[in-house]
């Protein structure tokens, strides 16, 4: 198939950018949305140009690398996908794609389609975390009984790859569903259960700190999220905060 | 604890307060309209008994008491949505070439702040036709000795010039309100933490009814006075 690709292109994170057309003969339907791109760049790297600069690590669905705005869609058409399972088969000939970076102050353009997402990593490292005796005590976490729904919630929140696509698709830019995730996957365990208060006070401190807005709960992110993470840990961290809010010292 | 002195001003806190505000003024909305209602009536009674109803809610001391509370919300509400509008906002600074946010989310819950400044224009517009007539106009008394605030509200939307602006403004600015609660009440029990698998199906329910019958009531109210 033939396509009119409308791409994003920015040479830094200084340069203002601006969308770029491309057409691209001989799409096949069986290719990945990346190899798709990859064609695209070996086009461009073979007429002596820029190839366009886009993340992508496993190519499967697991690392979150792959942060593109598809024709309107964080990781484009298609539910409980990233861009790297997007199939060109979900295209049509003569189809316009729009491809544009994650949009948010909070993950500034690098190049290209390529964003920093850096500010997730501060907001784990604010509290996304359960401290561990290392000194050679550690604790079998099997040896402690965990209620099966419990875990089940625990493991769903924990599916999480950080991908950025709630935030991308956020009127607001909102994390929420991000930081709720990490924050229910660890408060729904016993183990997560000891730092539990200071965690959510201080993800969300860090959260706000790196300038996501706030959310409005449209409901975006749960459908365009990649691992179908739920809302309910949206108010799970609601409710959460609200308690340590008032409770802790 | 380092966090602590953020948390009043955290973006949680922030939409806890818009929540509670908007729970407050969806219950306004309802002792509202069942006073309202009265102007449905056609027995000779109605309008003793409409001027009866406004004159208790202008002066019954705990109903005083609750309207200043009720102003503060009208106000807090708006100013604080349009400040969470204006720092969302700011969250993106450049905006998508290309967006299609229909595919995940509905229109209402995208534009609660465009559905706010219209009824917030709209409740100016509305206390100074009424509330500031009542409160500080020179109406005259009925039979009863109350303000004729029936008279006034008859001959607002009967008004041979202003009276069909009038009545379309108010249909038109309830069928905001029902988007704004349409998304506005489900979301506000968001907000505070209730999520559950089997009562926030119910909140939902409860909140689309409650958005089209409260709003589709006051609406009927201009047009009868209009067609009759």
């Amino acid at each position: 198939m033939n396509l009119t690709l409308k791409i994003w292109r920015q040479s830094g994170p200084k340069d203002k950018g601006a969308m770029k057309t491309y057409p691209i003969q001989g799409v096949e339907a069986d290719m990945s949305f990346l190899e798709m791109m990859d064609m695209l760049n070996e086009q461009l790297v073979g007429k002596g140009e820029e190839p366009v600069v886009f993340d992508h690590d496993c190519r499967e669905g697991i690392c979150g690398s792959c942060s593109m705005y598809i024709n309107g869609e964080a990781h484009g058409p298609g539910r409980g996908i990233t861009t790297c399972q997007l199939h060109m088969r979900s295209f049509n000939d003569g189809d316009t794609i729009y491809i544009e970076p994650w949009r948010a102050k909070a993950f500034p353009v690098i190049k290209d389609l390529m964003v920093d997402r850096s500010s997730f990593d501060r907001v784990i490292a604010a509290g996304g975390y359960v401290s561990v005796n290392t000194s050679g005590n550690t604790l079998d976490a099997n040896a402690i009984p965990i209620p099966k729904e419990d875990a089940d919630k625990a493991f769903d929140a924990a599916t999480c790859i950080g991908c950025g696509a709630c935030v991308a698709t956020c009127k607001n830019s909102s994390a929420m569903l991000f930081v709720s995730a990490k924050v229910s996957q660890l408060a729904l365990l016993p183990q997560g259960q000891v730092e539990a208060a200071d965690r959510v006070l201080n993800m969300v401190h860090q959260m706000d700190l790196e300038g996501f807005g706030s959310c409005t709960n449209t409901g975006a992110c749960e459908v365009e999220c990649p691992k179908g993470i739920s809302l309910e840990n949206i108010a799970r961290m609601n409710r959460e905060f609200l308690t340590a809010a008032v409770s802790a010292d | 604890m380092s966090a602590k002195s953020g948390v009043f001003s955290s973006s949680i806190v922030r939409k806890v307060w818009m929540s509670l505000t908007g729970l407050f003024l969806c219950s306004f909305l309802v002792v509202h309209l069942l006073g309202n209602l009265t102007l449905l009536r056609s027995d000779a009674g109605a309008a003793e008994a409409f001027n009866a109803y406004a004159h208790f809610m202008t002066t019954f001391p705990l109903i005083k008491i609750t309207s200043y509370l009720l102003y503060f919300s009208i106000l807090f509400h708006a100013v604080w949505g349009i400040m969470l509008e204006i720092k969302n906002r700011k969250a993106r600074p450049v905006a998508y070439a290309y967006n299609n946010p229909s595919a995940n989310s509905s229109w209402a819950s995208r534009k609660m702040s465009l559905l706010g400044t219209i009824i917030l224009v709209f409740i100016a517009t509305h206390m100074y036709h009424f509330w500031a007539q009542m409160h500080f106009g020179t109406i005259p008394l009925d039979a009863s000795g109350n303000k004729d605030l029936y008279t006034v509200v008859m001959e607002f939307f009967r008004h041979p010039s202003f009276g069909i602006p009038a009545t379309l403004l108010y249909v038109v600015s309830m069928a905001a309100l029902a988007f704004h609660l349409h998304h506005g009440f489900q979301s506000a029990f968001q907000t505070l933490g209730v999520n559950h698998r089997k009562y926030t199906p119910i909140i939902e329910k409860v909140g689309l009814v409650f958005s089209i019958a409260i709003p589709l009531a006051f609406a009927i109210i201009p047009v009868y006075i209009f067609l009759t």
